[in-house]
């Protein structure tokens, strides 16, 4: 689905050919700073390589329209942004930008249901911990449509048993909705557990395979 | 009760003790801009001078080239201005923006309102041009400043925000939606103050001169309401352009925020 030629991101990222294969759970695991979350941001074109090339469905990124790219392929950031408003506003926030229609209250009660986020769609959003704030744009990412979701840590706020729970319905809920998934993770244990293939990312270049 | 009451020199400078009580108060009250106050009056005096001498002369030799150049000195010093006020925050992009903005906007609407409205003639009189101009360039200019200045502090405070929209699929036009109408409020606002305040709170500068003049305030007032239209319209043309291109250059042709 995703093919790397010769990329480089500045002195960040050298990966002479990378592939991510579609409708698999593939996860990048390195170090922090190895440049995962760089991959993630060429992936869904807030970044672009500073040399080489990244196809998308044998089409190259830069001949697709970002908007629509990155509706295609949504990225859910190490740490969202949550707007000012209702959970309700935030959870629509994704579709209000991407020109769907809102969702249901019921759909929002539903995906509130799925995060395990015990709020109502009509609760302020400001004072969520850190954890919640992470469950809830999680949440507004599953209302989209996406044929890629980009997950980069999305537990890193959470607990052990928190985290565990929210890999189980993530991936899950891409298995039953036929979607790829690339998540960025630092732990080796939820890296073998929910992942169809693992690319080990190491001072900026990356192999599959078997661990080295 | 008939003419008008010519200032001379002397009722001019006695006006200048309201200079002088300025600078006392702030003085006493340890202010430190008794330099500005003085600076600002000294430059008012002079540049008022010089204007009404060149007025003089434009208005006993008018000509279509000359009336041309005033508003293109006019037009290049309100775009000065609004660089100098910016200083280093503004792109080269965004500085090209202000420029067109300025340009066609102003010019637009000056075209219009003194040849299809006023509907003067010859085309270039000066003593109806430069005045109009003036006041539609002159407001072109605080609203294109407070649109600017809303549009740089919008996208500084509100980078994250619209960095995450442009992650969850936003354009960028609909990523700073919200930045590009509180910016567009906050330069008509003025304006819109100044109309409904018109009249009532206080009035008008063009319209007092005219009364005071000897103008029948009748006419005084078609003039005004048709010279707040043009502001107005101006203000909003000019700022709508410069949002309308000012935004485009935070980003790149990929969407991304130019850092």
């Amino acid at each position: 689905m995703f093919r790397f030629e010769n990329v480089k991101y500045f002195e960040i990222l050298d990966l002479p050919s990378l592939f991510i294969e579609e409708k698999r759970i593939t996860t990048l695991f390195g170090e922090s700073g190895s440049g995962k979350t760089t991959i993630l941001r060429l992936l869904n074109k807030m970044a672009s390589p500073t040399e080489g090339m990244i196809y998308f469905k044998d089409k190259k990124l830069p001949e697709i329209d970002p908007a629509s790219h990155r509706r295609e392929v949504t990225m859910l950031s190490q740490e969202p942004v949550i707007f000012d408003g209702t959970i309700g506003y935030n959870l629509n926030a994704g579709r209000y930008f991407q020109d769907m229609e809102p969702a249901s209250d019921g759909s929002l009660k539903d995906v509130l249901k799925r995060v395990d986020l015990k709020k109502d769609p009509g609760d302020t959003a400001a004072k969520l911990s850190g954890g919640e704030r992470q469950r809830l744009a999680l949440a507004r990412v599953m209302l989209l449509n996406p044929e890629v979701y980009l997950l980069d840590e999305p537990s890193s706020s959470l607990d052990e048993g928190a985290e565990e729970m929210i890999f189980e319905m993530f991936s899950a809920f891409v298995k039953e909705q036929h979607k790829t998934l690339v998540m960025v993770t630092h732990s080796r244990y939820i890296a073998k557990k929910y992942s169809d293939g693992i690319i080990y990312i190491k001072n900026g270049s990356g192999y599959s395979g078997e661990e080295k | 009760m008939n003419g008008i009451i010519e200032l001379g020199f002397w009722q001019v400078l006695s006006a200048y003790i309201f200079v002088l009580i300025v600078i006392v108060v702030i003085r006493v009250r340890g202010i430190k801009r008794e330099l500005d106050v003085l600076i600002a009056s000294v430059r008012m005096t002079l540049q008022l001078m010089i204007t009404g001498y060149i007025l003089v002369y434009v208005f006993n030799n008018p000509h279509p080239l000359l009336t041309i150049s005033i508003i293109i000195v006019m037009e290049a010093f309100s775009i000065g201005t609004i660089f100098t006020k910016f200083k280093k925050r503004l792109s080269g992009g965004l500085k090209k923006v202000i420029i067109a903005a300025m340009g066609t906007g102003s010019i637009l609407c000056m075209v219009y309102f003194l040849l299809a409205v006023v509907r003067i003639d010859p085309w270039y009189d000066p003593r109806y041009f430069i005045p109009i101009a003036g006041m539609l360039i002159g407001n072109s200019m605080t609203g294109i400043s407070l649109g600017i200045k809303n549009l740089l502090d919008g996208m500084t405070s509100g980078k994250a925000l619209v960095e995450e929209a442009l992650i969850l699929g936003a354009t960028p036009r609909k990523a700073t939606k919200a930045i590009l109408d509180n910016a567009f409020d906050a330069a008509i606002l003025p304006t819109i103050n100044s109309m409904l305040g018109m009249g009532v709170v206080f009035l008008p500068g063009m319209m007092t001169g005219q009364i005071i003049s000897g103008t029948s305030p009748t006419i005084a007032i078609t003039y005004q309401m048709a010279v707040m239209l043009g502001i107005l319209g101006t203000v909003s043309l000019t700022v709508i352009i410069s949002l309308h291109f000012g935004y485009r250059t935070f980003f790149n042709k990929e969407a991304q925020l130019i850092h």
